[in-house]
């Protein structure tokens, strides 16, 4: 028998649940009491595209380095679901430890020699306090959580003081869910050997750090930019952006003196009429988003052309799922870039934004809609469901009160009464974005047609080649300003000169950050870049040049961000490896690691010493 | 096709609305259509409607899909703000542009083809949702842009240019428009301007989805015998069932009428319509009154033209989502923007 995993405060638990049994709010505590300990935690959920009975998993990891990425592997599985057993069992590192409901006893055939095995009779034990149903299922899912608490080892009071916040001024809940709470624990305490070798020690490694999910933070950051207008069509995993806005917009924009909405939601038909809401609000100066995954973007191609040439201002959260068509619409992947970057017919293309985590969703999703409003075009915030839909902890949101949103170029009623010129597609200031004038401005200057039918600077219908190339060589100076307003990148540089590169975006980057880490103790040092927009800024393009072998890690299977690169960079295909996971799960650091390792063993390169730079 | 400015010559004599701007001053570009086409009239009765209200021409915003019909925007209210949308979702554009300010007037401009082939989908949920605006369907029986297709809105029966007889059971937009909620729901023809103007005047100034179904022959497609959309044919089956007279709230009411054969509806703007009776027995306010009538004069070949149905008392999508007053493009960021000390309390929140 393998020696029982012995770990402190660096471990991954997983929970074998049942969809819809109530297990999320119980898992969601436990997370909770570990980052109360002072110890990092990354959960994540995986569930199937149903609403009941289908296997869910929580896998949590739990790092005193404060790695945020997957980890993979699995030390301790509370296995709650019958149906997946065999399997969740099989899953289990060597030396690690099964807790799991023994009210009906199994065969020694379903177990492992080489695990602890920790049993409780949960149902039995449920079956006895509660009568009602309901009760005993969500009761069950804290008892184990109770149990956990001792057997790994958490300060009891923690996971108390948890319950009581959560459920502040009802008490009979308090007292309802710490009695499950505690039966849990003594159960625990007095049958099974605690502490396991597993175990949570007190720490200090959280600081000011928060807790939530990526779409709330998105939902956030569109209250926070102003948005006042939402249409949107239901789709996983980006709903919950819709509703956080709408639950954040009920708080803070509920006009004190009347009850009245400082905001407009509507859920849409369908997201060809979501989109085409968002562009008559954002061409009538509002500020409006919709939330939507690839299906969403699939059908919303035409609009997305009418905004860009018609140049009106929009905001589109897009959190990916695996594609193409239905693909894996509960898993995450990172495979819409290309369907945003070069949406629709014709020569087009959008700015893009890629947050990696919560923090940057509220704060980017918010910049977005400034950069929306200042270059007059789409804007896309591509989140992914990992990010999207899993608790993360990340830098506390802030906001400077001083800033001011930046409505961008509009002519005002006093510009036109003065006599100024106004032509809705001229360039006057030479970076490509003209001015616009909202409805209703004045009452006989400034009014315009919009269409998305070829016109004059002066936005009159017109065939005339001329005027259809001074346009389309306007919108490219336009695409080229852009290049200095998207979010820069972000350098985390090597610890020795080297010729290696590493880019990546999104939500990689807590992959990317631990894969460094690994990197480095290998002796392979490479300069990691992530990228957080498109158009790409100039020191994007830089970096691919200062490095001799830049590795594009991503999260789909066509190396979309690579295409992207060799395609406006104009940079040899042969320099711009490919490190690509795809598979539906969150990456890893191991995975990308190991990837990188072996490209570079098989390349025969040794990690040189980057030459002198001059 | 470039753009051709209007000569801007006015006699002094030229007739003036109460805010001083002449005819000419709702007028739009030059038209491009085939003359003699159906959507120019429709244009003429607009520029007409939106002068003889008094309405400031910067308070109107126009959008529309794609078609012959949905080029028109362009050559009405050339002082008001206009969008040329994509084919077939012109609703949710204009339902967008409501949501940021309600206090402009939307006129949406469709065809048949934009609105009950393509579009079918928008236009049944824009009226759902009860979106205050005025939406009128240039209706010809087929696409005119494309050349002479058969679109939603053929008679089953009728024939194209080449003798093709049409085998589809046509869409009734009126018939949706009254099942889905549309608050204000007419039809006319754009041959008769004395019918046209005041049925576009009391949409205008309607609150909620004030549908228009103008018949409006495409000369160059759909002009020929066997077809049902033909000016001959609509002036031969064309059964009005009232007349509409729109009273603005500061007018004074001169015109007399036999005592029983009027009706009075009031508005939310306090306009008032006067229905005179021409088909007996026929109320407009009565919703599955007005579905029955259409069903049976259909059956036998009419076309029911007038005011159709009117609820002037119902909300709008303003009212259901219960949004402030001001228009939310006017909101500042002291309005939208809960600050610093919101988010240090929800940080706290969050741990
Ligand atoms: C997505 C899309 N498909 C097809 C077309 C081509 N198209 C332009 S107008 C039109 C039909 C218009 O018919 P209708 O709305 O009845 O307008 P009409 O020209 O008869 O006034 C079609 C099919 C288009 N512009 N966009
Ligand atoms: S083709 Fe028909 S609908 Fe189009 S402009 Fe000519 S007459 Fe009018
Ligand atoms: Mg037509």
């Amino acid at each position: 028998m393998s020696k029982a995993i012995q770990s402190c405060n660096d471990f991954v638990i997983k929970f074998a649940n049942v969809n819809g049994s109530g297990s999320a709010s119980a898992n969601d505590l436990f997370a909770r009491s570990v980052i109360r300990m002072g110890v990092p935690v990354a959960p994540r959920n995986i569930f199937p595209s149903n609403i009941q009975g289908m296997p869910t998993w929580y896998e949590m990891r739990v790092s005193a380095a404060g790695w945020l990425g997957r980890r993979g592997g699995c030390d301790l599985m509370v296995a709650m679901n019958p149906q997946t057993w065999d399997k969740d069992v099989a899953e289990v590192d060597p030396g690690g430890y099964l807790v799991y409901d023994s009210t009906k006893e199994l065969p020694r055939a379903k177990f492992r020699d080489d695990l602890t095995v920790l049993g409780m009779p949960l149902t039995e034990m449920c079956n006895r306090q509660y009568t009602d149903a309901r009760q005993r299922q969500l009761f069950k899912n804290i008892m184990y959580v109770g149990a956990l608490t001792a057997l790994l080892n958490i300060d009891f009071a923690e996971v108390e003081k948890l319950i009581d916040e959560q459920y502040r001024g009802k008490d009979k809940l308090i007292a309802a869910n710490i009695q499950a709470l505690k039966l849990g624990w003594d159960y625990a305490k007095s049958h099974l050997p605690c502490p396991i070798g597993l175990r949570v020690e007190r720490a200090d490694m959280i600081g000011e750090r928060i807790f939530i999910d990526g779409n709330s933070a998105a939902g956030l950051g569109a209250v926070y930019g102003g948005a006042t207008v939402a249409a949107w069509y239901p789709i996983t995993p980006s709903t919950s952006v819709v509703e956080a806005f709408t639950a954040y917009c009920r708080k803070y924009r509920t006009d004190p003196d009347n009850g009245r909405a400082r905001y407009a939601i509507v859920q849409a038909e369908d997201e060809l009429a979501s989109i085409g809401m968002v562009i008559g609000a954002g061409w009538n100066g509002a500020r409006a988003f919709t939330a939507t995954s690839g299906p969403g973007i699939s059908l919303m191609q035409e609009f997305f052309g009418l905004a860009y040439f018609a140049e009106i201002p929009a905001v589109i959260f897009d959190v990916q799922r695996g594609g193409p068509s239905t693909g894996m619409p509960t898993r995450t992947q990172q495979s819409d870039l290309l369907s945003c970057a070069y949406a629709s017919h014709g020569d087009t293309k959008h700015v893009l934004i890629f947050p990696e985590d919560p923090y940057e969703c509220f704060e980017l999703g918010a910049r977005a809609f400034d950069l929306a409003e200042r270059l007059q075009t789409p804007v896309f915030v591509l989140l992914d469901l990992d990010i999207g839909m899993n608790d993360r902890l990340c830098r506390p949101f802030s906001w400077d009160d001083s800033h001011r949103y930046d409505r961008g170029k509009l002519m005002t009623e006093e510009a036109l009464e003065a006599g100024r010129d106004f032509g809705r597609y001229l360039d006057v200031d030479g970076d490509g974005i003209p001015y616009r004038t909202i409805p209703g401005t004045h009452p006989t200057r400034g009014a315009y047609f919009t269409r998305g039918t070829t016109r004059n600077a002066y936005a009159k219908y017109s065939e005339t080649g001329a005027d259809y190339v001074y346009n389309m060589e306007r919108l490219r100076r336009k695409f080229d300003t852009a290049r200095s307003l998207v979010p820069a990148p972000i350098l985390v540089a090597a610890k020795q000169p080297t010729a290696i590169g590493v880019i990546h975006y999104g939500s990689t980057s807590a992959a990317m950050n631990e894969a460094s880490t690994l990197l480095e103790a290998q002796g392979i040092h490479a300069d990691s870049l992530r990228v957080r927009g498109f158009p790409f800024a100039d020191a994007v393009l830089d970096f691919v040049n200062e490095h001799e072998q830049v590795f594009v890690v991503e999260q789909n299977e066509s190396a979309q961000l690579r295409t992207l690169l060799i395609n406006e960079g104009e940079f040899n295909p042969k320099k711009l490896i490919r490190v690509l996971h795809y598979d539906g799960t969150p990456i890893t650091a191991r995975f990308i690691s190991g990837k990188i390792a072996a490209a570079l063993t098989e390349r025969k390169i040794a990690p040189l010493r980057k030459q002198a730079a001059s | 096709m470039t753009y051709l400015a209007k000569p801007k010559l006015i006699r002094p004599d030229t007739p003036k609305n109460a805010l001083g701007y002449t005819r000419r001053d709702y007028e739009g570009a030059i038209s491009t259509l085939c003359a003699g086409c159906g959507h120019d009239s429709i244009s003429a009765a607009i520029v007409q409607a939106a002068f003889d209200l008094d309405i400031e021409p910067h308070r109107v915003a126009k959008l529309s899909g794609i078609g012959c019909s949905s080029k028109t925007p362009d050559y009405f209210l050339g002082n008001s703000h206009g969008f040329n949308s994509v084919h077939g979702r012109m609703p949710s554009v204009l339902t967008g542009a409501a949501l940021a300010n309600r206090d402009l007037i939307y006129l949406g401009v469709s065809g048949d083809g934009d609105s009950a082939s393509i579009g079918i989908g928008q236009f049944a949920h824009v009226m759902r949702r009860g979106v205050n605006m005025t939406y009128i369907v240039e209706n010809n029986g087929v696409y005119g842009l494309t050349k002479g297709q058969f679109s939603a809105t053929t008679d089953k029966g009728s024939k194209n240019k080449r003798g093709v007889v049409n085998t589809d059971n046509p869409i009734d937009l009126v018939g949706l428009a009254l099942q889905l909620g549309a608050s204000y729901v007419a039809r006319s023809f754009s041959g008769d301007k004395e019918q046209l103007i005041p049925l576009i005047k009391g949409a205008l100034c309607h609150r909620g989805p004030a549908f228009i179904d103008v018949i409006s022959p495409c000369v160059t497609f759909n002009n020929h015998s066997g077809s049902t959309k033909s000016y001959d044919y609509v002036r031969e089956h064309n059964e009005a069932v009232n007349r509409v007279e729109v009273i603005l709230p500061r007018a004074p009411i001169t015109a007399a009428y036999e005592p029983g054969s009027l009706r009075r509806v009031v508005q939310h703007d306090g306009s008032v319509l006067h229905l005179r009776k021409l088909a007996e027995d026929y109320d407009p306010t009565d919703r599955i009154g007005a579905m029955n009538h259409l069903h049976e004069r259909h059956s036998l070949g009419e076309i029911v033209t007038g005011l159709l149905y009117v609820d002037s008392s119902a909300e709008d999508l303003h009212r259901h989502l219960n949004t402030v007053e001001k228009p939310l493009n006017k909101l500042g960021d002291a309005y939208l923007c809960p600050g610093s000390q919101a988010l240090a309390a929800l940080n706290d929140s969050l741990r």
